[in-house]
C-alpha cells in the first residue's frame, strides 16, 4: 500500500482502462491538451493520443449523445462533465436516451458508458456549480450511480464502472480531490464492485449511512460524538447509490437499531428518503427509534461561505441530529 | 443536362400553399426575403447539380416494391389505429418513401442509420420485416423490441437500424457517435441520420453540425423537409427557409434535392457516402418532400387546405416512380403485379401482428439493467 490522492487514483484508473481495452476512450471539455480542469485526465492525451482522449467544444448535449451512439456499438466512452451540474444541460441525452436505451430497444442494444465529474459544495461555486445530482440520477431506472469517498474506492469503482455494461454515473466530489488515502500501487490491479457498501467505522449505538464527501464529515462527527458524548456510531459508506446495498445497512441496523442517512443532495425526495422508506418497508423490526435523513437544505446553493456552510448537512448538523436521535 | 436538372428540386417541385415567400413578399414588399443572407448571396454552386445516373430497371422495380410496401404498411397501420388497435402517437411517412429507399439502396450493409419517430419507412427500406414491424407498433411480443419501443422506437441492429427516437433531433448525435466509433476503429462504415425540418432548430442539431464537421466524421445528415414542423410551416418559425444553408455556417458541404425521386436521393446519398468514406467528412442533404397524411394518426390537418395535398399527389414518390418505370418501357401489368403481391404481403403481415401474443407480464421488468461486464460480453 502507498498513500495517493483521489485525483491520482482516478487518473490511474483511466490510464489502466485505456491500456486494457482499446474500445475505451475519454471525451469532454478541456480534458486533453489542458489535462482537465481538475487535472484528472492529466498526461493521458500525450500517452494515448487524440483518438483516445477527445477534446470537445462546449456542447454537452452533442457529446453526451455521441457517447451513446459509440456505446451502442460496443465502445466504452468515459464522458467528463466538467461540473456534474451540467447533467442538466445534457439531461435529455442522459435521462431520456442513455438511461432508457436498453429498455426501449427490448435489450437489443446496451449503453456501456460512464459519465463522470465532480459535484458538491464547499468551494463557494454557487448555485450552478455546487449541486449534488446523486438523487436525481438515482430516480431514473437504467443508470447505475456510484459516489466513492476514498482514493482506494475511487480507483476500484471507476475501473468497475468502465467495465460495466450499464451506463454509470460516476460522481466525484470537489472536496475529495486532494484528499489522500491508502491504495495498492499501480502494478497491483484491483476492482471494487458496484453495489456494495462498506462499513468505514464500526460502532454500536447508531448507524450513519452516507457516501461521497459526507462520509468524511460523518467519520469526523462520529469521532467527536464518541469523545464528547460517548455515542458510538457505525458509519456505513454506501459507495453506490443505485443499486442501494440495503443488506449491509440492515446488518448494521440489527446492531444499532437507529438509522440516519446523510448526503449532500436535497433531503426532499432524496436517496436518504429512499433509504429511510425502505427501512420502514423492509426492516421495521430493526428500528428502535424513528429513522431520519439529512440532506442539503431546500435552497439553491449560495456562494457566501457563511451561507453555504449553513445549507450543507455537514459535521455539526450530523452531530446535532445524532444527539437528538440518541435522546429518544 | 436533363438528369442534373432534376436535382434542382425547388424548381421542379411546385411550391405548395405553405409557400411562404410569395405570401411574405406580398405583405412586406419583399423585405422578408433576406436576400442578402439567403440564396441570392450564395456562390453559384449552392444548388449545385449532382449527376443523377439512371438506375438499373430491376433495381428500380425493387425500389418500387419497397415503396409500395411502405405505403401500404402505413395505410394498414392507420386503419389499425382507427380500429383502436394502436395506442399512443403514431407518425406515418406516406409521401416520404423515396427519401428512405433512395438512401438505403445507396448505402452498404454494416452502415448505420438513426431516425426520427417518423421512421417506419426507414425500417422497411433497411430491410426490417413488415409483420414484426407492425407487431412492434401494436405492442406485441413479436415486435423487434418485444413491444417496448413501439412506433417511435424502431430498432434492428442487424439491419443497421440503431434507433428511431421520440425526441426531436435526439437521434442526430447518436449517429455522430456511430460515425465516431467507425472513425476511431478505422472502419469504413458510414452513419446516416434522418430528421425533419422541425429538427433544424433544436440546439443539439447545431452542436452536432459543428462537431461532425470539425472532426470530419463519416456522417450524412439527411433532412426530410416535408414543409411542416408538426403542424407549423417553417416560414412561421424561421427567417431562413432554405434549410441546407444552415450547415454551411459550420463548414459542411450541403445540397438541396428532390426527395421524392429515388434516383436523385440515391445519387445524392451515394455521393455523400463516398465523401464520408474518403475522409472528407459529413454532408448535409435537404430532401424536399411532402407529408401526404397527417402529422400523426388523428391529426385534424386544419393547418393546410385539402387542395394543397391534392396538388402534391402529382409529385409524390410512387407516382414519380411509376411514371419513370412506364417511360422506360416497363409494362403496366408488371407494376400492377407488384401492387397486388405487396397488398397480399401486407395482409399477411397484419394478421401475423394481430395474432402475435401480448408480451408476458414478466417482460415488464426485463432489459432495465444488464448484469454483464466487458469481460463477459
Amino acid at each position: 500500500m502507498r498513500r495517493t490522492t483521489y485525483i491520482q487514483a482516478l487518473n490511474e484508473a483511466l490510464r489502466e482502462e485505456l491500456q486494457r481495452d482499446e474500445d475505451v476512450f475519454l471525451i469532454g471539455e478541456d480534458i486533453g491538451h489542458y489535462g482537465g480542469l481538475f487535472r484528472v485526465t492529466r498526461n493521458l492525451l500525450d500517452e494515448f493520443g487524440e483518438k483516445r482522449v477527445l477534446d470537445t467544444p462546449i456542447s454537452e448535449q452533442a457529446f453526451m449523445g455521441m457517447a451513446l451512439g459509440a456505446a451502442i456499438v460496443g465502445m466504452r466512452p468515459v464522458v467528463e462533465l466538467m461540473y456534474m451540474d451540467f447533467t442538466l444541460v445534457a439531461a435529455d441525452q442522459i435521462f431520456n436516451q442513455i438511461a432508457k436505451y436498453r429498455y426501449m430497444t427490448g435489450g437489443l442494444l446496451k449503453a456501456p458508458l460512464v459519465i463522470r465529474g465532480q459535484q458538491g459544495g464547499g468551494k463557494h461555486y454557487g448555485s450552478q456549480h455546487s449541486q449534488s445530482v446523486d438523487s436525481l440520477y438515482a430516480h431514473f431506472p437504467g443508470i447505475r450511480v456510484v459516489a466513492p469517498a476514498t482514493p482506494y474506492d475511487a480507483k476500484g469503482l471507476l475501473k468497475s464502472a468502465i467495465r460495466d455494461d450499464n451506463p454509470v454515473a460516476f460522481l466525484e466530489h470537489k472536496m475529495l480531490y486532494f484528499t489522500r488515502g491508502e491504495a495498492p500501487p499501480p502494478e497491483e490491479e484491483y476492482l471494487v464492485p458496484i453495489g456494495k457498501a462498506d462499513v468505514k467505522r464500526a460502532g454500536s449505538d447508531l448507524t450513519i449511512a452516507t457516501f461521497s464527501y459526507c462520509l468524511l464529515q460523518a467519520l469526523d462527527a462520529a469521532e467527536s460524538l464518541q469523545q464528547e458524548h460517548g455515542i458510538d456510531c457505525e458509519v456505513v459508506d454506501l459507495r453506490t447509490v443505485e443499486p442501494l446495498d440495503t443488506e449491509t445497512v440492515w446488518e448494521s441496523l440489527a446492531k444499532t437499531g437507529r438509522l440516519l442517512a446523510v448526503h449532500e443532495s436535497y433531503a426532499n425526495c432524496g436517496v436518504g428518503a429512499e433509504l429511510v422508506a425502505r427501512a420502514y418497508e423492509e426492516a421495521p423490526h430493526l428500528l428502535r427509534a424513528p429513522a431520519r435523513r439529512l440532506g442539503m437544505a431546500p435552497v439553491s446553493i449560495p456562494v457566501s461561505r457563511a451561507l453555504e456552510e449553513e445549507a450543507l448537512p455537514w459535521k455539526e448538523e450530523i452531530m446535532a441530529t445524532v444527539l437528538e436521535m440518541s435522546r429518544r | 443536362m436533363k438528369q442534373a436538372e432534376r436535382a434542382l428540386h425547388t424548381q421542379t417541385m411546385p411550391d405548395g400553399l405553405a409557400q411562404p415567400r410569395a405570401e411574405a413578399d406580398a405583405q412586406t414588399g419583399g423585405s422578408l426575403l433576406h436576400a442578402s443572407i439567403t440564396t441570392n448571396a450564395l456562390p453559384s454552386e449552392s444548388k449545385s447539380a449532382i449527376e443523377v445516373p439512371e438506375l438499373d430497371i430491376e433495381l428500380l422495380l425493387d425500389m418500387y416494391r419497397k415503396a409500395v410496401l411502405i405505403r401500404l404498411l402505413e395505410k394498414a397501420l392507420l386503419a389499425a389505429a382507427e380500429e383502436g388497435q394502436i395506442g399512443g402517437a403514431m407518425h406515418t411517412a406516406i409521401g416520404h418513401e423515396a427519401n428512405a429507399i433512395g438512401a438505403a439502396y445507396a448505402l452498404r450493409s454494416g452502415d448505420y442509420i438513426t431516425c426520427t419517430y417518423r421512421g417506419h419507412h426507414h425500417g422497411i427500406a433497411w430491410g426490417m420485416d413488415p409483420g414484426r414491424s407492425i407487431a412492434e407498433v401494436m405492442g406485441r411480443s413479436d415486435g423487434f423490441a418485444k413491444g417496448k419501443g413501439g412506433s417511435m422506437h424502431f430498432v434492428s441492429p442487424q439491419h443497421g437500424m440503431m434507433g428511431a427516437n421520440g425526441i426531436v433531433a435526439a437521434q442526430v448525435p447518436h449517429a455522430a457517435g456511430l460515425a465516431l466509433a467507425s472513425h476511431l476503429r478505422g472502419e469504413s462504415k458510414v452513419a446516416i441520420t434522418f430528421f425533419g425540418d422541425g429538427a433544424m432548430f433544436q440546439g443539439v442539431m447545431h452542436e452536432t453540425f459543428n462537431m461532425a464537421a470539425k472532426w470530419k466524421l463519416p456522417l450524412i445528415f439527411y433532412c426530410e423537409n416535408n414543409r411542416y414542423s408538426e403542424m407549423t410551416p417553417i416560414w412561421r418559425t424561421s427567417s431562413i427557409e432554405d434549410i441546407y444553408l444552415f450547415p454551411r455556417a459550420y463548414g459542411m458541404a450541403s445540397m438541396q434535392i428532390d426527395g421524392n425521386d429515388v434516383e436523385v436521393v440515391h445519387a445524392a446519398v451515394s455521393q455523400a457516402a463516398e465523401r464520408a468514406r474518403s475522409g472528407y467528412g459529413p454532408t448535409f442533404i435537404e430532401g424536399i418532400t411532402y407529408r401526404l397524411a397527417g402529422h400523426m394518426a388523428g391529426d385534424l390537418e386544419t393547418y393546410r387546405p385539402p387542395e394543397e395535398v391534392e396538388k402534391q399527389q402529382a409529385h409524390e414518390p410512387l407516382t414519380v416512380l411509376r411514371k419513370k418505370l412506364l417511360a422506360r418501357g416497363v409494362e403496366e401489368a408488371r407494376i400492377s403485379e407488384i401492387d397486388e403481391e405487396v397488398d397480399e404481403a401486407i395482409d399477411e403481415a397484419v394478421s401475423f401482428a394481430e395474432t402475435s401474443p401480448w408480451p408476458d407480464a414478466a417482460e415488464t421488468y426485463l432489459d432495465v439493467f444488464s448484469e454483464s461486464t466487458s469481460e463477459e460480453s
